[in-house]
């Protein structure tokens, strides 16, 4: 079996994140790291490999995104990916999530994956999505929001977080799967493995080398295009009850609790 | 080699893998625990045990020894993690690096080193450094403990004071100085020697009730008619007095990054309850004479790391490096003991209360301006350097 996790850099969750005004894009300059949620698909697939239900031939993370994000790959292949990919090309900048999906997919065609892992979300968009795009293009069925997977010769079982409760569902092989951080707890990378990054396969390709059509990709092949961008409202400052009397408080709380049909 | 005069101030992929990685590890396993570690004096056995299978616990050593291969900075870096959230901790894992491992490792021979570096790079072992006596620290030439040849063995009688390391469950050995002859009449040679815990004749003492760095294991040894093989020479004999400079040297960068560690985590936790606690109704991060010190702190912390960092990499570059090292030593420090201070001041009387670290980090900084080599010697080394 073959696992290709998809990866991606995103500012540092340390790092207060800020709209760069001109480009209408999240500024990326201060501190960068690999999305916390995609070190849970590099997490899966170790212990998929450890597990010894299938034999895993090669994990290999696949990211697109600037030099830089070369460090993603980097922290990838220490937590335990075989090699990496990097798909860069300033042609594919400014692509949203369409755009990007279909730059993976086409990445991803040149690997012939059994099984594509990812974060359910990236720490930096959010937008979720990522993982089912790749998969439309990819013709291969998609699981989103998966927390408990088994896996074994050519299908998954897999529990999804719904809104009440849980999803188990059987999926064919290849899919796409994106993983919620519920689903297991990353390992730190070792020292080791830290320092042995660099010598592992890291193949860099542009657009030309995977077959992607560049007006499919960049901001002119966007089909969304940002017109505005404005932070969220301010939290409203909340009611605060005095507890003087304590049957009286939890009357007053009741009743607001009512008011708002919360009870 | 790092070409350190590009001045280039960025990490390589490498060492900022390290620093992210031990700063999960810090606040994700470390912190949780190291309030009731203090407060128990418990010797944080999960943790170093965590740490050896991480890596952490033999970061610069040679990588056919079972140590990282990486450089003095990388190792600096996880070092002001570690200080960051806790400083026993930070001082097991130093101490047992730049004092306990490193003579093995620049010094030993071949068959010393494949005893003890698998087991003290891995972290089953600990590694300790014997020097400081009673009546002897940095003043050297004042060892008392004795070592003479008997039998084609060392006989060891003496004492040892203020030893990180020693007396844990999984302490492998101490590298002691000891006075092994006369060099001339007055002028005693010193010679190193690695004395493996459980020798008959070497007690480690019972543990000593500090004021801070709780966690961490210091104790006083002695040793009374201790007789270890001829084989347990470090080095030359007579070559203990430079030896010992030589790993002073190296440890005061793994002291500098405590200090650093240190500051860095009180301007954190100063910073976070600044701005969530308010006062006439509004966080008292607004305050003009909070952000005064705030702002101070964050200055002098950017300065002590470009210093610190500087001292590892003139020690990676093979350049001289003491003298930095010791302005390093100097810098930090101070400032951990100044801005565990101020840390506390902005917690008001929280910052009393042991429920908060600053608290510990308060009673954590006061040792750094003392543990290898005071203030005051590192000033003599800088005046020296001056050419005083």
């Amino acid at each position: 079996m073959k696992i290709c996790c998809l990866v991606k850099e995103v500012p540092d969750a340390a790092v207060q994140k800020r709209i760069d005004a001109g480009t209408k894009r999240l500024d990326r300059s201060g501190e960068r790291t690999l999305n916390p949620f995609d070190t849970h698909g590099i997490e899966a697939a170790m212990q998929i490999r450890e597990g010894g239900a299938v034999a895993v031939d090669e994990i290999v993370a696949v990211t697109m995104g600037p030099d830089t994000a070369v460090r993603a790959l980097h922290k990838s292949v220490a937590l335990g990916a075989d090699r990496s990919l990097h798909l860069s090309d300033p042609a594919l900048s400014g692509s949203d999530v369409c755009a990007t999906g279909y730059a993976l997919a086409k990445a991803l065609e040149t690997e012939q994956p059994d099984l594509v892992l990812l974060g359910q979300q990236s720490d930096d968009g959010e937008c979720y999505t990522i993982g089912a795009v790749v998969a439309d293009h990819l013709k291969m069925p998609s699981l989103t929001q998966v927390i408990k997977m088994d896996v074994s010769e050519g299908k998954l079982v897999c529990q999804r977080q719904a809104e009440y409760g849980y999803d188990t569902v059987e999926i064919a092989l290849p899919a796409v799967i994106s993983v919620g951080d519920a689903i297991n707890e990353p390992r730190y990378p070792s020292l080791k493995a830290i320092m042995g990054a660099k010598k592992k396969p890291l193949d860099t390709k542009g657009t030309g080398d995977v077959g992607i059509d560049p007006s499919q990709v960049g901001e002119a092949g966007s089909k969304t295009q940002v017109l505005g961008i404005n932070p969220p409202p301010p939290k409203q400052s909340g009611e605060i009850i005095e507890d003087e009397d304590t049957n009286e408080t939890v009357e007053k709380i009741v009743a607001w609790l009512e008011e708002r049909k919360l009870i | 080699m790092v070409d350190w005069r590009a001045m280039n101030f960025d990490l390589s992929d490498e060492q900022r893998l390290i620093r992210d990685t031990v700063r999960d590890f810090a606040r994700n396993e470390v912190a949780p625990l190291a309030e009731e570690l203090d407060r128990e004096k418990r010797f944080p056995y999960e943790l170093v045990a965590a740490m050896g299978r991480l890596g952490l616990m033999g970061i610069p050593f040679e990588e056919r020894w079972g140590g990282g291969g990486a450089d003095t900075l990388s190792y600096a870096l996880a070092v002001e993690e570690l200080a960051r959230i806790d400083s026993s901790v930070a001082i097991t894992m130093a101490a047992h690096t730049s004092l306990g491992t490193a003579p093995i490792a620049w010094f030993g021979s071949e068959a010393q080193k494949e005893r003890w570096l698998p087991e003290l790079c891995s972290g089953r072992r600990l590694g300790a450094f014997g020097l400081t006596e009673p009546e002897a620290g940095s003043d050297a030439g004042n060892v008392r403990t004795r070592a003479r040849l008997d039998g084609g063995e060392w006989l060891i009688n003496g004492a040892k004071q203020f030893i990180t390391n020693a007396g844990t469950e999984i302490s492998g050995c101490v590298s002691i100085t000891a006075v092994s002859g006369e060099i001339e009449p007055g002028r005693p040679e010193i010679s190193n020697l690695i004395v493996a815990n459980g020798t008959p004749g070497y007690e480690p003492g019972p543990p000593y009730r500090k004021m801070g760095w709780n966690a961490s294991d210091t104790r006083p040894l002695s040793f009374d008619d201790c007789r270890v093989g001829e084989d347990c020479l470090l080095g030359a004999r007579g070559a203990g007095f430079k030896q010992f400079l030589q790993v002073l040297d190296g440890g005061r960068i793994g002291v500098a990054a405590m200090g650093l560690g240190l500051a860095q985590g009180a301007l954190d936790e100063a910073l976070a309850y600044a701005k969530q606690r308010r006062a006439f109704g509004r966080p008292i991060a607004t305050f003009q004479a909070i952000q005064i010190k705030l702002a101070d702190l964050a200055t002098e912390i950017e300065a002590a790391r470009l210093l610190t960092y500087k001292a590892a990499l003139l020690k990676d570059s093979g350049a001289p490096f003491s003298l930095t090292a010791a302005q390093a030593k100097l810098k930090t420090g101070r400032l951990a003991v100044r801005a565990s201070e101020e840390a506390v001041q902005i917690h008001g009387g929280y910052g009393f209360i042991e429920e908060y670290p600053v608290c510990r980090f308060y009673r954590d900084a006061k040792i750094l301006t003392i543990g290898e080599g005071t203030d005051e010697v590192q000033q003599m080394i800088i005046a020296r350097a001056l050419g005083c």
